[in-house]
């Protein structure tokens, strides 16, 4: 095993026993449900980095062609579907205890669904076509321009959205002051570095996997031939 | 040749060739026809006209559909040999840039008509109707710039059910559009001073420019297959 693989089972069970034993101030309304900060916004932080690496392994797949990159590139969209999945379902949680409602129409959480949304069409045109070659390009070629629409969407039009229920905006000044509370910080960057390093294992898991399956299925092909 | 030239003949290329078929352009004039009349039969149940935001997001969602279905044929209908021998004689930028404006131009001519029988049918509550039109306009441009690479996608994925192939790669890409575009003609809606509008339309131009540049950097790649 490699050391960041030590490194991120410590930092998880860091944050875990941590995120939960750990002091946080003491704010109305939020009181201990704020301990999400440790998991729901690490989750959209390794969701980003994740699916920058899938477009990343598309737009080199488009310049050399190669199985092993187009692999990449869907294993990672995959982990980067898992870990929005679970923002989504910390936040929805989160948000049934303080805003008292499971969803609501708001910007950060319109953005969150269509993100989710477009990833998920993307597994969809790659469950759709047969041809391997044919789905790689294809694929990539969707994954780009989703992306390409997806960074306004998710880094722009929240900070120039006026109106905002979601932390981090005005008109919840609760947060300002928890996110400077240097008690929390303690916990919530090694957090954010934990989920990420976990994202990326994940992801290398079921690339290896995926290889090995490719690898089986030329043996097949193989025996088949000969 | 040059690049806006051969973006020329191609769409006059394209247009002439719907003018030969005008069984197609009047089938989707003839669908969009159909989906306003059976709105108004449905409001007619409660008396007449729906209230305002109804009536926008309506009319909005109409012409979803009808773009759905314009941009469906654009691309598809283009056999395979005719795609090698278009290779042959024009860049892929060209046809991609060509088949964005034919696709625009498409559905300005079906959402102006649109709109008139849909007032005609269901009232006008609009307030400042150059604003609301202008924001059709738009609409046209930012569905037709969204759509036409998605369409090519969808086109070469091929099988059963490319059109439902289109609908959900296009949707997600086109939520934050429609969102945007639906804002602008919700301003027109109220009559709000036209400084309101500036921000959604200026996010809308420069969302359309991010499209048509990844549509022009792409499509020689899709080109290829």
């Amino acid at each position: 095993m490699k050391w960041w693989k030590y490194l991120a089972i410590a930092l998880l069970l860091y944050t875990a026993v941590m995120g939960f034993l750990g002091q946080v101030p003491r704010l109305a309304i939020l009181n201990e449900t704020e301990r999400n900060l440790y998991f729901h916004v690490p989750m959209w932080f390794g969701m980003t980095i994740v699916l920058a690496a899938s477009v990343v392994n598309s737009l080199r797949y488009l310049r050399n062609p190669s199985s092993r990159l187009d692999i990449l590139a869907h294993e990672s969209a995959k982990t980067g579907v898992l870990l929005g999945v679970l923002g989504l379902l910390t936040g929805s949680l989160w948000a049934r205890y303080t805003w008292g409602t499971w969803w609501t129409t708001d910007v950060k959480l319109n953005c969150a669904a269509i993100t989710m949304l477009i990833y998920l069409a993307y597994l969809v045109l790659r469950g759709s076509v047969q041809d391997e070659q044919q789905r790689a390009r294809l694929s990539a070629i969707y994954n780009i321009f989703a992306f390409a629409v997806a960074i306004p969407l998710l880094f722009i039009v929240p900070r120039v959205a006026s109106a905002s229920l979601h932390p981090g905006m005005g008109g919840n000044p609760g947060f300002s002051k928890y996110d400077l509370d240097s008690h929390m910080r303690l916990v919530f960057y090694p957090a954010v570095i934990g989920w990420t390093l976990l994202a990326v294992w994940i992801t290398e898991v079921s690339c290896r996997l995926a290889f090995v399956k490719e690898k089986v299925y030329e043996k097949q092909l193989d025996k088949q031939t000969a | 040749m040059s690049l806006l030239a051969e973006i020329w003949l191609l769409l006059l290329k394209d247009l002439r060739l719907e003018w030969r078929q005008r069984t197609a352009l009047g089938g989707l004039l003839l669908y969009v026809g159909g989906t306003v009349y059976v709105s108004y039969l449905s409001f007619s149940f409660r008396g007449g006209a729906p209230p305002a935001p109804a009536w926008n997001a309506l009319f909005w969602v109409i012409l979803l559909f009808a773009a759905l279905g314009a941009a469906g044929r654009g691309l598809a209908q283009e056999s395979a040999g005719l795609r090698l021998y278009y290779y042959t004689v024009a860049r892929p930028e060209a046809v991609i840039l060509a088949k964005i404006a034919y696709n625009f131009l498409l559905l300005l001519a079906l959402a102006l008509p649109a709109l008139l029988l849909y007032s005609l049918l269901l009232g006008n509550p609009v307030q400042d109707e150059p604003l609301y039109v202008a924001s059709i306009a738009l609409g046209a441009l930012s569905l037709a710039t969204s759509l036409t690479l998605v369409a090519g996608i969808a086109a070469r994925a091929g099988q059963a059910g490319g059109g439902t192939l289109l609908a959900v790669l296009g949707l997600p890409v086109l939520v934050p559009v429609l969102l945007l575009l639906i804002k602008v003609s919700k301003n027109a809606l109220d009559g709000l001073a036209r400084d309101a509008s500036q921000g959604p339309i200026v996010a809308l131009l420069a969302l359309n420019l991010i499209v048509v540049a990844v549509s022009y950097l792409l499509f020689p790649f899709l080109w290829r297959s």
